[in-house]
């Protein structure tokens, strides 16, 4: 029981380190030396400068999208705490789940959206790929997804 | 910096502490936006309000010059001096412009109606409150566009807005149907233990004829799910048929 326990708390700080890193880091695209994020369009070479991101609404929804995951992801985790203190005997933990399972939902619409719409705001160029900011958040995604699935299928034991 | 400048110091010193009270060299100072922007045909305000040491004197001036994109020369576009505004009415901006400030409340705007591409440059909004004559004056930055970008942070701020208020009204919804429905099973669990009591106590008969209360109870537990008319209409009807059933 405590292994489990111990399990899902791991397997939910891993979403949270997940998003954050993907939210955060400027590793969206890749092109040589220069590199966007949600936030700012950086270029290294001789100097590492950068420039703030353009306010397209598509990418201020995908800002919005991962900010929310965050905060429902923080939000779930501190239900959990709660709830791993108050539930009765045998109750489902619902309310974290449904939070972790609305945090996956809100990274994969970022997710999505961005990778539709992220010409709009970055002219495309042949050697322009996705960085890895952008792998982990669509790897926050089933992880959240799942995170969320156990939290409510699990009952709580004692 | 309790004491106020004495005049002849230099006016950086000054600045620092505009709060002093009112001496010869007190300036004044003017605020805009810096940026302005505004889509073709549409109008815009250019505010411009300002701050002065001194009383606002009838002699104030409030004067906004244009500087064309592009262009080196600066042109007067609008004074106002002697309560009176006088606009601009040869030039680019012929009727297309209309005074909305208000000098007692520190408000020099003017709104620029029709917008054009032509009106793309700087405008520069100057006040003299004589004597208080010395200061910057401030410019703005007028942008006349097709589509006006959105400005950072509104789509952001509300779409986090808008979910997390859903999230909060759902969470309240579900508590409250909650409760009402937790305080409900309780007040019917209340009327039946008490019911039980009674029938202990006296007969079934004697219960349905001292007091009226308990058939009509006993429909609304029995037909709980039918429609309330229904239960009530019976209950009335034969409310000793409704209790045999029930036993």
């Amino acid at each position: 029981m405590l292994l489990l326990l111990l399990g899902i708390i791991v397997l939910h700080v891993t979403v949270l380190v997940l998003l954050f890193v993907s939210t955060i880091v400027s590793q969206w695209l890749v092109n040589g030396g220069h590199t966007a994020d949600l936030w700012q369009n950086c270029t290294s070479g001789s100097v590492f400068h950068c420039l703030t991101s353009s306010t397209n609404e598509w990418l201020q929804s995908v800002q919005a999208m991962m900010i929310l995951s965050i905060i429902f992801s923080v939000l779930s985790l501190f239900l959990f705490f709660c709830q791993l203190f108050t539930l009765t005997k045998g109750g489902r933990f619902y309310v974290t789940g449904i939070f972790q399972i609305l945090a996956g939902l809100c990274v994969m619409s970022g997710a999505a959206i961005f990778t539709v719409r992220h010409t709009d705001w970055h002219q495309a160029s042949e050697n322009t790929s996705y960085g890895f900011a952008y792998i982990l958040a669509w790897l926050a995604f089933p992880l959240a997804l799942a995170s969320g699935i156990v939290y409510v299928i699990l009952r709580k034991r004692e | 910096m309790g004491t106020s400048p004495v005049p002849g110091y230099p006016m950086g010193l000054t600045g620092l502490c505009p709060l002093a009270g009112p001496s010869p060299t007190s300036s004044i100072h003017v605020y805009t936006q810096r940026e302005v922007y505004g889509t073709v045909g549409s109008h815009v305000t250019l505010s411009c309000s300002f701050w002065s040491s001194e009383w606002i004197s009838e002699d104030i001036s409030i004067t906004w010059h244009f500087q064309a994109e592009g262009s080196r020369d600066s042109i007067s576009i609008f004074h106002y001096a002697k309560g009176q505004p006088y606009i601009d009415d040869v030039g680019s901006f012929k009727e297309r412009m209309e005074w909305v400030g208000n000098p007692r409340r520190k408000d020099g705007s003017i709104v620029i109606h029709n917008l054009d591409y032509t009106d793309n440059g700087t405008f520069t909004c100057d006040v003299k409150n004589p004597p208080d004559i010395v200061g910057k004056s401030s410019q703005v930055t007028l942008y006349v566009l097709e589509k006006v970008p959105t400005r950072y942070g509104v789509v952001l701020g509300s779409i986090i807005g808008g979910a997390l208020l859903l999230v909060a009204v759902v969470v309240a919804l579900v508590y409250l149907i909650r409760y009402c429905w937790l305080r409900r099973q309780a007040a019917l669990q209340r009327r039946l233990s008490a019911m039980e009591k009674g029938k202990l106590q006296r007969s079934a008969k004697d219960a349905s004829k001292r007091s009226r209360q308990a058939p009509v109870l006993y429909a609304m537990l029995d037909h709980s799910r039918s429609t309330k008319a229904a239960s009530e209409k019976k209950a009335k009807g034969a409310p000793g048929d409704s209790r045999k059933d029930k036993k």
